[in-house]
């Protein structure tokens, strides 16, 4: 009798199917992938049924977190071409007499939000890392006495008129910080906000309507 | 697709191919791109921010108060926004001529401050509700924009709705704000506006919430 061998070789699996479909998935993520931004600050933005998306670029936001802290971003336009904050942050160091260098200005221009004097400022571009860059955040002054604010929008719209203003309030703010803000706006004839919120359903059909009386 | 096939000749004598394939190992390229993938799916804003869009009036210095638009005060609700999600409305204009309006408690939930303003739209809400799921199930079929102008001229053409005055005390969230323009949105009111909270107001919020409600209209000290 002749003896029954077992099969030898392992059982292989094919892995081309997978590694294509993993390579599909790859490239589109790679393509599609437009990084999250650090952001100045921890906001908790508010709920609201609005579909309406923000604007990708030509748009000024206006951060205040849950202490009334107020940060400032702006974006550099449609191309890499443009450089509106190099533009803008020419025209607050003139106004403060201030001077950055080519690479500081050059480095600004890549960086996202931020909340602090401007004589900070320079600190915060070479801030090491990300967690040194945080320490710097404390919030932009908006009072009468230095309102710096008022002048970062005011050459935000003077280098780029198209920018529109987008303001992300942490639920907890105080209305009154974000009245301070839109009053600002308007003396800069900005009367149109956009109000960052994180999208929630609420439907309401005519059933919901209370019974006549 | 992944495999080489060698074939091997003999050496000499038997000339028979030898199969014997090279397999390329993949599992660490298969491990660095699950990694890769995994990196970019965290990282990827897929969800972008949404907005609300208000638009506030001109705010001009030499505007009188005689250049302010008229409105009639049975139309008008008062909505106070106190904080710590407490809402007060009335209706009317308070006067030293006429009876102090009282002062209503409500709040964001369903049946809070949503069924009065359900109430009183009623008209307008059910015509766009109408309109809307007309819509949906394809009875009428029409473009966004067509859509958007017929519900902007319904609304234009709003001649019973209330006209909704929304004031925010100085205790009151940016969360409150939002909240209550989104009221306005869900109930489809067609006027509504965000003005500086009275001091009149705040004292009728300061007395109710005290337990006595303003009967007279109260003498205000100028500052």
């Amino acid at each position: 009798m002749p003896k029954i061998k077992p099969p030898v070789s392992t059982p292989r699996i094919d892995m081309t199917p997978m590694v294509d479909l993993f390579s599909l998935l790859l490239i589109f993520f790679v393509l599609t992938a437009s990084f999250r931004p650090q952001e100045a600050a921890m906001i908790d933005s508010p709920a609201s049924i609005s579909e309406k998306q923000a604007p990708d670029f030509n748009l000024m936001t206006i951060f205040i977190d849950k202490e009334g802290k107020v940060f400032f971003n702006v974006d550099n336009g449609m191309d890499s071409t443009t450089k509106f904050r190099e533009q803008i942050l020419q025209k607050m160091a003139e106004r403060y007499e201030m001077t950055f260098t080519p690479d500081e200005y050059d480095l600004f221009g890549r960086l996202s939000g931020f909340g602090m004097p401007l004589k900070d400022l320079k600190g915060w571009i070479h801030a090491e890392n990300s967690e040194k860059r945080e320490e710097f955040q404390v919030g932009m002054p908006f009072d009468s006495a230095d309102n710096q604010l008022g002048y970062w929008i005011l050459y935000s719209r003077i280098v780029n008129p198209r920018a529109e203003v987008a303001i992300k309030g942490d639920a907890d703010a105080s209305y009154m910080t974000v009245k301070e803000i839109m009053d600002m706006l308007q003396i800069n004839k900005i009367n149109k906000f956009n109000l960052v919120t994180t999208f929630v359903t609420e439907e309401i059909g005519l059933e919901d309507l209370p019974p006549e009386n | 697709m992944a495999q080489i096939e060698t074939k091997d000749s003999g050496k000499g004598g038997k000339k028979r191919a030898k199969k014997h394939s090279s397999e390329i190992d993949m599992t660490p390229m298969v491990d660095l791109m699950c990694l890769l993938i995994t990196f970019f799916m965290l990282t990827t804003a897929f969800a972008k921010p949404k907005v609300m869009v208000i638009t506030m009036p001109e705010k001009d210095k030499d505007q009188t108060i005689k250049d302010q638009p008229k409105i009639s005060a049975e139309r008008t609700l008062n909505i106070l926004l106190a904080g710590n999600d407490e809402v007060f409305y009335y209706k009317g204009q308070p006067t030293p001529e006429k009876p102090m309006p009282q002062l209503v408690k409500s709040d964001f939930s369903k049946d809070g401050i949503r069924k009065l303003l359900l109430n009183w739209n009623r008209d307008l809400f059910t015509k766009i509700t109408e309109y809307r799921d007309k819509r949906l199930t394809g009875e009428i079929i029409v473009a966004d924009s067509t859509f958007n102008n017929t519900i902007k001229e319904m609304k234009l053409d709003d001649k019973k709705g209330p006209i909704v005055l929304i004031k925010a005390d100085s205790a009151a969230k940016y969360r409150d704000i939002v909240n209550i323009i989104d009221e306005m949105a869900i109930t489809n009111i067609a006027s509504y506006a965000i003005v500086d909270i009275g001091q009149v107001e705040v004292m009728m919020i300061d007395a109710t919430k005290a337990g006595t409600p303003l009967i007279k209209y109260p003498v205000i000290k100028v500052k």
